[in-house]
């Protein structure tokens, strides 16, 4: 990288991808080229800055600049203005959103300050279809080290020591996970790395695997390694085409440079990488359900244990590990395990990737050391919540998380502090929604998805969260009694206690959270029948005013049920029994004289 | 074995690791309640996807309440099964499950012996707190089966009994979430799949989700017309097993009895299929002595052969193994032989017209009821055997024409279709079949006569048996297999060349007939297999003769009538030919 004095780095992430980073990134290229500087300056294509919200994103090097929603027609005057004149291009900096100040590069970002990216630590930053990149940040140093110089036992006990814990929900130990799967007795082993990433808007592993395949890679040879395997499965869902298209680019590279095949580091240790493809069923995520997947078996769980450390894919030891979990893995060789313990608070350690999403400024995918809290996250990397609204709650762990509150705010994010809020960690979404969201629908959003992606295999996951799901659509209609509330906390009690597997037990969540940290609002929505944010069209109510109402007919003529009565030039009246909310009486007064409550 | 020491329900408990709470609290007189569960023992199958949650119990120190049957006990351990917490959850549980349960309860072929019935019965339940909409598919009738999959409850029962017992992977389950369900693939009828109708699907289903196509209509309507003359069969499995029906204990023969009952619901003549199965020993045991001797020869001729009474097991080789459909015997079953001399030797005797003789044949075995109405075992449109009941429809007929079963007098089958020997009677159990081709094939090889005719190395519940007979000097190699995975083994390896029998029994119920898809319903207690098997060698110790080629009206039917085993007549009559049905697998 060396012989370039800039580096135009462009974001090739999905969300950028589909934004066109392909033409902006070719244009780049010919604006260099025309312009002679093909020996100066090198434009290559990265992985996810995570900055989506902005996206495409273009960063140049070694100055930090950061530019935003570059278009492909925006090329031009980066190369003319930035890489020739040295002038920064304001229009395409970043403004921030209250301040209105444009920010001169990454460094100085709010969404970046706060971070800290250690499985992100290569994405947006290097090439992730050229290993030399990779290489020349350490890459396969880990592996290097591990089976040079390293016992499997010792390496296991780095990561142990280390404290990573499963960063696709779960929190296991990874370090004792690898050495219960080493302890198994059996000749063929299987390293798993699970790429499912079944939470909507969660996308850090898609992320990963598409910025920095290699670490994917390494880690999972390392793993190997300390298990004793020799085979790798990467199951990833077919959904993700373009990280499958890296992943498969950076095995061939790998191989190609002996760091995958047989005796690798001429340390006679052999390992290789096939691919599995997941059909996109959020439970294959779990990993009973995923094995069964892989086996060309119906993807649902079965009871642990065993678990699949004892007997796993078609019965064998098998380590299932999360992408991000992995990616983690060869900076804590590198870095060693102390500097990885002293990141994040006492359980937790190291980082954690969240998916920032909903009513927030800076939506995107971030980093941060484990124990931060949400109010950081949130006001600082978030940089607040959009259009300046009022903050309501946020909810962690994907679509079987909780919905936390203002009083939550300020706690440290960790695996054991979110379960005791009545959240999880998950893989890491973090929706953020504003006074204009209605609890109660929030919860019957999420157990829409949870009653569409179980598997059935239990009762109480396959009619008990429908049986939830109908009577929080029964609230919403405005039909629903303190009964109901009285069913929905026992059943999710019970659905809690009694499913099968993770995605069933806790399924629940955003029926229980909201419930505890909203219950006035749905006491509202079913002894009030009113909805206060206006989102349960059945709560609504049209009336008239009477102070306004002439009497002019507009609304009565115009309703289509035949709800409005009232003589001419006399005030009108809505019968709320046949009004079908449909709001055209007051689209068409002109006097203001119909009020939505 | 490591011995541990656990609370359950405040009492001390001691068992071996590995032991499951279900089987530890059993064992001490705690029985937890199952659904989806089915164990039976000795039988090599076991159905425990814990997916019902039902038996979920509280172990002290976890976070979510465990599956008894799918926990394993630990040192230590402290299992509460029926604290306020577990039966909270248990008749959630129950409730939702009956939430999505049609309530037709009254109507339905299994009221009365419906388990999730039962159960809701047991645990109280009087509300359904959580109702809602309710999962519907479309109705499934095949020439057995009846799929009626709005009452499954995804116990899986059914789907481990075709996949892992039978190997057959008729049904799996299907969908997702609440619409999953257990199905043909595609949700296709069954009639489009690999189904062989062994009716061991309904043996297990817990409610009436599979049940049998019941036709004891057509019976009653046969029987009532007054220009038919109405002849019924009875299979051997039937009389070790119709008597639980009446709440006798399992095991208990109901021969005379059952023709009584038989005769008072108006058959004209009670026959019985054992003597058909005499009739089978006749030509199968003479086409294994042809082949045994071609062999012996040196000819080159397909051995080992297989019997060819099953009629599921043949379904399953013209679907799974068509290419070696020549190796099983040619021979027609006994339901399917009786027919065919009844409408023929029979009709001819009584002077009645073909048309105006209506079989009926009463089974243990729901493949039977697809069997008759194969088309090639009608003349002319006019099946051989008209209907086919199971020994549970059998039960429904007598109870429904008022007859007292316990106080019906014994009596004895009508002549010539009612003779049989000890050979016959032990059809209904695996093994018994070969034991039986055995005591013929012996006699006929070697000229000489069997001191004892009671070949024990072939009896028995082992899935897979072989034994060695001597046939003075000459070692002949049997094996047996019952259930259809068991057969399948034995098949691959003829496939493969390693198999070194001479003759093989196959039998697709686990236990052979007596534990057929027609027969009075187990619920999991495989003990009640055992004791049929008991009464049907009971029932052949009692027979006068044991020998199938030693009875009367079998001499008599081959002097008359046949001439000699594998005559032309005897070949158009009494032996068919298989189909490669591969290919019939079709998706709409």
């Amino acid at each position: 990288m060396g012989k370039y004095n800039m580096h135009v780095l462009v974001c090739g992430g999905t969300g950028c991808h589909a934004s066109e980073s392909e033409t902006l990134l070719q244009n780049l290229k010919t604006e260099v080229l025309e312009h002679g500087l093909e020996n100066e300056v090198q434009v290559i294509v990265t992985g996810c800055f995570g900055f989506c919200e902005k996206g495409p994103i273009v960063k140049i090097m070694p100055d930090n600049t950061f530019y935003t929603e570059v278009t492909p027609d925006d090329a031009r005057v980066i190369v003319e203005e930035h890489l020739i004149k040295g002038r920064k291009v304001n229009r395409l900096l970043y403004t921030h959103p209250e301040t209105k100040e444009t920010v001169a590069d990454s460094k100085h970002m709010d969404f970046y300050k706060k971070q800290l990216r250690i499985a992100l630590r290569n994405c947006g930053f290097i090439d992730p279809e050229n290993i030399e990149e990779y290489i020349a940040r350490d890459g396969y140093e880990a592996l290097a080290r591990s089976l040079n110089e390293l016992t499997p036992e010792q390496v296991i006990e780095i990561i142990k020591k280390s404290g990573l814990r499963g960063r696709g929900g779960g929190g296991f130990p990874t370090g004792l996970k690898w050495e219960i799967t080493r302890k198994s007795v059996s000749d063929i082993k299987y390293v798993v790395c699970n790429a499912d990433e079944g939470d909507p808007g969660a996308f850090m592993d898609r992320s990963i695997l598409e910025g920095d395949p290699h670490s994917v890679i390494e880690a999972m040879a390392i793993c190997g390694y300390c298990i004793g395997s020799s085979i790798g499965l990467v199951y990833i869902r077919a959904e993700y085409p373009l990280a499958i298209e890296r992943l498969k680019t950076a095995i061939a590279q790998a191989r190609d440079y002996g760091l995958l095949g047989e005796d690798i580091f001429g340390s006679g240790f052999n390992f290789d990488i096939e691919l599995r493809y997941g059909a996109g069923a959020f439970v294959c995520g779990e990993e009973t359900a995923l094995i069964h997947s892989m086996e060309g078996l119906r993807g649902e769980p079965t009871v642990k244990p065993p678990f699949p450390s004892v007997s796993g894919y078609f019965g064998q030891p098998t380590n299932v590990n999360n992408v991000e979990t992995l990616a983690n893995v060869p900076p804590i060789i590198n870095q060693g395990p102390e500097w990885f313990s002293t990141i994040g608070n006492e359980k937790s350690k190291g980082t954690k990737v969240f998916a920032l999403a909903g009513k927030i400024n800076n939506v995107g995918l971030i980093e941060v050391p484990m124990g931060t809290t949400l109010r950081e996250v949130i006001y600082e990397i978030g940089e607040g919540i959009k259009d300046g609204k009022k903050f309501k709650a946020v909810q962690t762990g994907g679509p079987s998380g909780g919905c936390l509150t203002e009083k939550h705010l300020d706690t440290p994010i960790d695996y054991e502090n979110l379960i005791a809020s009545g959240s999880m960690m998950g893989s890491g979404g973090m929706i953020v929604m504003d006074e204009d969201d209605c609890m109660v629908s929030v919860a019957k959003f999420y157990l829409e998805f949870t009653v569409e992606e179980s598997c059935g295999k239990c009762t109480p996951c396959r009619v008990g969260n429908k049986r939830l799901h109908e009577i929080l659509d029964k609230i919403t209609q405005g039909n629903g009694t303190r009964e109901d509330l009285d069913r929905l906390r026992n059943l999710s009690h019970v659905i809690k206690d009694t499913a099968l597997c993770g995605l069933g037990q806790t399924s629940p969540n955003p029926v229980l959270s909201t419930l505890d940290n909203f219950w006035d609002e749905f006491v509202e929505h079913v002894v009030d029948k009113k909805c206060r944010s206006g989102q349960c069209k059945a709560l609504l109510q049209y009336v008239i005013v009477p102070e306004n109402c002439v009497g002019c007919t507009a609304c009565a003529r115009n309703c289509p049920v035949n709800a409005i009565s009232g003589e001419r030039k006399e005030i009108h009246l809505i019968d709320q029994s046949i009004c079908i909310k449909c709001g055209v009486c007051m689209e068409k007064c002109k006097f203001n004289a119909v009020l939505v409550k | 074995m490591e011995t541990i020491k656990l609370k359950i329900d405040g009492k001390d408990v001691t068992t071996t690791k590995g032991t499951t709470i279900l089987k530890a609290a059993k064992e001490f007189g705690i029985q937890i309640p199952t659904l989806c569960y089915l164990h039976l023992e000795d039988l090599n199958i076991e159905n425990k996807p814990a997916g019902c949650r039902v038996c979920v119990v509280e172990v002290e120190g976890r976070r979510n309440l465990a599956p008894a049957c799918a926990t394993e006990c630990t040192d230590g351990m402290v299992i509460n099964t029926h604290n306020i917490r577990v039966l909270n959850a248990r008749k959630t549980v129950l409730e939702l499950i009956l939430s999505d349960h049609p309530t037709d309860c009254l109507v339905c072929a299994k009221n009365g012996i419906c388990e999730l019935q039962t159960m809701a019965q047991e645990m109280g339940i009087r509300e359904l707190h959580y109702q809602g909409e309710q999962s519907h598919y479309r109705e499934d009738t095949s020439p057995a089966i009846i799929r009626d999959v709005d009452k499954c409850i995804m116990c899986r029962r059914c789907e481990m009994m075709c996949n892992e017992v039978q190997t057959v992977g008729a049904l799996s389950a299907v969908n997702r979430g609440f619409m999953s369900v257990v199905a043909p693939a595609f949700e296709m009828n069954l009639d489009h799949s690999v189904c062989t109708y062994c009716g061991q699907c309904v043996a297990v289903c817990p409610t009436g989700a599979l049940t049998e196509v019941d036709h004891t209509n057509n019976v009653i309507r046969a029987l009532a017309d007054p220009t038919k003359t109405v002849i019924v069969q009875t299979a051997p499995a039937v009389r070790a097993a119709l008597g639980e029906e009446f709440g006798l204990p399992a095991g208990t023969l109901v021969t005379g009895k059952l023709t009584a009952a038989l005769r008072r619901l108006g058959f004209n003549y009670v026959f019985d299929t054992d003597f058909a199965a005499d009739l089978t020993i006749m030509e199968e045991g003479t086409e294994l002595l042809n082949r045994l001797n071609r062999h012996l020869k040196g000819e080159k001729v397909a051995l080992p052969i297989l019997t060819s009474c099953c009629p599921a097991w043949v379904n399953f080789f013209e679907h799974q193994f068509p290419d070696m459909r020549d190796i099983p015997s040619t021979a027609r079953s006994p339901q399917q032989m009786f027919g065919a001399i009844a409408k023929t030797y029979f009709a001819d005797k009584i002077q009645v017209k073909r048309e105006n003789l209506v079989v009926v044949s009463v089974m243990p075995c729901l493949a039977k009821k697809y069997e008759c109405q194969r088309e090639e075992f009608a003349t002319d449109g006019n099946p051989d055997v008209d209907f086919s009941i199971s020994t549970r429809e059998l039960a429904h007929l007598i109870k429904q024409s008022n007859i007292d079963f316990m106080s019906l007098p014994d009596e004895d089958f009508d002549n010539p279709l009612g003779e049989s020997t000890g050979a016959g009677v032990i059809f209904g159990t695996t093994g018994g079949v070969i034991e039986a081709a055995v005591r013929t094939a012996y006699e006929v090889q070697t000229g000489k006569k069997l001191e004892n005719v009671d070949f024990k190395e072939l009896r028995g519940m082992e899935y897979i048996r072989e034994a060695t007979i001597d046939f003075d000097g000459l070692p002949i190699r049997i094996g047996i297999a019952h259930g259809l995975g068991n057969a399948r083994e034995l098949l691959q390896d003829i496939k493969d060349g390693k198999s070194h029998f001479h003759a093989i029994e196959i039998m697709a119920c686990p236990g052979g007939c007596i534990g057929g898809g027609g027969q009075p319903l187990h619920h999991g207690d495989s003990s009640i297999i055992k004791a049929r098997q008991k009464a049907i060698y009971e029932e052949d110790r009692n027979k006068a003769i044991r020998k199938s080629h030693e009875n009367p009206y079998i001499i008599e039917l081959y002097e008359k009538f046949l001439g000699k085993p594998m005559s032309d007549k005897a070949h158009h009559l009494l032996h068919t030919h298989y189909f490669d049905k591969s290919k019939e697998i079709t998706v709409e």
